[in-house]
């Protein structure tokens, strides 16, 4: 430290800074857990530039009957590298990298338990997303087979290109990057919370954190597994997913399924951690009913391993397992209202902040609400066989991944970015953000469910006149030019607002975390002190001594 | 704009004076090593892996299709050998750890080769039987479906049995160097853990494929 403060004092004060050079080294090299979160966003926010532009040309080839905008090849192409995409490398890299950031502060730990895994980890994600890209550059293009591959369409007969091998190997490496970040959260949050902190007073975001870190180490293994099963049928000639040898198509089903739809809960319980932490500090009230959004967490956790095949009615199981997924399915809705109401209970009667972080957050609220009352349409087998693989699958789960998943994350950049860089972000610009992006979401997925019910099949790269699909389809992509500009707008204004933006301070939003306590940005070494807490906000304890948590909790 | 010196002037936080007594139930000393916690994640990790090997294993089984069967193909003696190897490999970890702790670490290092060996005759009775299954049964990966997850499933399991015996030797080395220390040195505890779980899922995939399924 001392040496450290002597450097700037023997320099001139315009050559304090580091040159590029050494600066881009510190970051290539770093181990630091909130270095390595922003790493995280900024590798997914280059990703969801490059996905959401594949969107947009996809919607726009969609604008009217038989255009000619993208050939078939490319369109299929297209959604299996933005479903991919936005699935590994925007959505789990997002809430990860946040999470990193985050989780260490708010439990008052130095850094996450395995500093150089984590640093493994968000490598082997970058290098992960960039194999799936090279397959731009092989013969044959990208993978033409959606983001869940189904087979026999990845077996050399049908795919003869390297770009499934690219996109199988590309999901391994970046599997294995996953895994041992959920491995190192689930440590972090047993071991390495300050003196005082017991499970039941950690921040709701890192329990969360911890329940989805379980689910990652179940379920992230056995997709591993499915894509080894995959290359060795296509490098070894083995017959797995090989119909033509005795192979099975529905076993890939299950098997990806199985990582497929609790991974639908890995990108969501972190949202609604960040909700839980961002309404309660917004409402200036604390959380309604920690310990039963704690054990509907745990619920949702468990339940969500158990509801896979509900993506499979369509196949023809048996009436049996159609009942068993249709009930599990249904039973979720049980916890996730739970966490419902208790937000909703959190904002009844509270001073409401409607700043950015408050706006999407309710944002969240609200639309989460229709994409999981979609959720429950689609679990009954019946509805579900009329509607499989109809743009109304489309509007539901993109209205929850980004009602839920995107909104929530936004909620949580904008409530952790000025401790993450010292600066505000401009509330003007995120303002125009929220609105674009909410009214344009709406405008985009709405239509899509009455495209689906009128039977628009997904993944069609076009479609004949007087079907009674245009109108919808133009409202889509109205409503996709519309959100279009809002990322722009995000991507601008988390640039500019590290010089523009007004000082933040340590604690803007009067917040009860340990986060809070630090500078911002926190120092390399976090806290210069171990805090010690006694309640769920050492903060309020520490800003009320007259009346601290702790006596009530 | 984010500081990127190495250590920023930074306030001490939370005054010594505001921080309420620490609540001397659940103190940091009480919580799980965390490297013994992580190898535990690591394990649950692995286990659904195998979980997922052995469950295409036996969706997979009596699939006939042609080409060689179990029943025809596998043959006991041989694998009784490799899994009383394996078997007996867990037991001189154990004991090589228990030596240590009694501070004996010629026994402990003794033992410790001796698991190393036994892991490397699992190796090489898997090799001979391999080599038979494909010269005498012409089974190979591509032959049918019994070949397609066999090899997978017990081709994974020798590749973690390999990676084991990498890692005692590591282990071994660091220790023959005077590198280890204390009578529990945390490389041996999490070594050993990994070396049992191999253990188990060989005992698993034994009974699955050799047993139940032959």
């Amino acid at each position: 430290m001392a040496t450290a403060e002597a450097e700037p004092a023997a320099a001139p004060a315009a050559a304090t800074r580091p040159p590029w050079t050494a600066t881009l080294h510190g970051w290539v090299v770093t181990v630091d857990h909130k270095k390595l979160g922003i790493l995280y966003v900024l590798m997914a926010v280059g990703f969801i530039l490059v996905a959401g532009a594949a969107a947009l040309m996809m919607r726009l080839q969609l604008w009217a009957p038989n255009l000619a905008l993208l050939p078939p090849t490319t369109f299929n192409q297209f959604f299996t590298l933005h479903g991919t995409t936005m699935v590994f490398f925007v959505g789990m890299p997002l809430l990860i990298g946040i999470a990193n950031f985050a989780v260490p502060l708010m439990i008052g730990a130095r850094d996450m338990a395995f500093p150089r895994l984590n640093a493994f980890g968000f490598w082997a994600t970058l290098f992960g997303g960039l194999l799936v890209y090279f397959s731009m550059v092989v013969p044959g293009g990208p993978p033409a087979v959606g983001w869940f591959a189904y087979a026999p369409l990845t077996e050399n007969s049908f795919a003869r290109g390297p770009g499934v091998d690219c996109w199988a190997l590309g999901l391994i490496v970046s599997g294995f990057g996953t895994t041992t970040a959920a491995i190192n959260f689930a440590v972090t949050t047993l071991s390495l919370r300050c003196p005082g902190m017991t499970l039941r007073k950690v921040p709701f975001f890192v329990w969360v954190m911890f329940w989805t870190s379980v689910q990652i180490l179940v379920v992230m293994p056995p997709l591993t597994a499915a894509l080894v099963m995959l290359e060795f049928d296509r490098q070894l000639g083995a017959h797995f997913f090989d119909t033509q040898a005795g192979g099975s198509a529905y076993l890939w089903q299950h098997l990806f399924w199985f990582f497929g739809h609790p991974e639908v809960y890995i990108l969501v319980l972190p949202a609604f951690g960040m909700i839980s932490e961002v309404v309660p500090v917004f409402s200036r009230k604390v959380l309604f009913g920690y310990e039963f959004m704690a054990a509907a967490t745990a619920a949702i956790a468990f339940i969500s391993l158990g509801v896979w095949a509900h993506h499979m009615f369509a196949v023809g199981m048996s009436r049996a397992l159609d009942l068993f997924f249709a009930a599990a399915s249904m039973l979720v809705s049980i916890p996730t209202g739970i966490k419902l109401f208790n937000w909703l209970a959190t904002v009844y009667g509270g001073k409401l902040v409607l700043k950015s972080p408050m706006l999407f957050a309710l944002g969240f609220l609200s639309m989460f609400v229709i994409g999981g009352l979609t959720g429950i349409i689609l679990a009954c087998a019946p509805v579900d066989l009329q509607v499989t693989d109809t743009y109304f699958v489309v509007g539901h789960f993109h209205w929850v991944l980004i009602g839920g998943t995107v909104f929530g994350i936004f909620s949580a950049i904008h409530y952790w970015y000025p401790k993450a860089t010292g600066r505000m972000l401009s509330e003007r610009l995120a303002k125009w953000q929220f609105w674009l992006l909410f009214l344009g979401f709406i405008l985009t997925f709405a239509p899509m469910h009455v495209a689906g019910i009128l039977g628009m099949p997904r993944r069609i790269y076009t479609y004949g006149p007087g079907r009674g699909w245009e109108l919808w389809n133009q409202l889509a992509t109205l409503g996709a030019l519309l959100q279009a500009p809002s990322y722009l707008l995000f991507a601008y204004n988390i640039v500019a607002s590290l010089w523009k933006g007004k000082p933040a301070g340590d604690d803007p939003w009067d917040a009860w975390t340990l986060e809070w306590a630090t500078p911002s940005p926190p120092p390399a070494y976090n806290f210069a002190v171990v805090p010690t807490v006694r309640s769920r906000r050492p903060l309020w304890d520490l800003k009320h001594p007259d009346d601290p948590d702790w006596k009530y909790e | 704009m984010t500081d990127l010196s190495p250590t920023p002037d930074a306030p001490e936080v939370l005054p010594e004076s505001a921080v309420a007594p620490p609540d001397h139930t659940a103190g940091v000393e009480g919580r799980p090593e965390p490297h013994k916690a992580g190898m535990v994640c690591f394990l649950v990790s692995e286990a659904a892996f195998f979980s997922t090997l052995i469950m295409a294993y036996v969706i997979f089984l009596r699939h006939g299709s042609a080409g060689p069967t179990p029943a025809e193909a596998l043959s006991l003696p041989l694998v009784l050998g490799n899994t009383a190897c394996l078997l007996l490999s867990s037991v001189t970890v154990h004991l090589a750890e228990r030596s240590l702790r009694k501070g004996n670490v010629g026994t402990f290092r003794l033992l410790w080769a001796a698991t190393i060996l036994l892991g490397v005759l699992f190796l090489v009775g898997t090799a001979v039987e391999w080599r038979g299954l494909i010269r005498d049964h012409g089974l190979t990966i591509g032959v049918n479906l019994f070949g397609t997850t066999y090899y997978t499933l017990v081709g994974f399991h020798a590749f973690h049995v390999t990676l084991g015996v990498l890692s005692l030797t590591a282990v071994l080395g660091v220790s023959a160097r005077g590198l280890l220390p204390g009578t529990a040195p945390l490389p041996v505890t999490l070594v050993g853990w990994y070396w049992h779980f191999v253990d188990i899922v060989w005992v698993v995939v034994f009974l699955v494929v050799y047993v139940l399924g032959r």
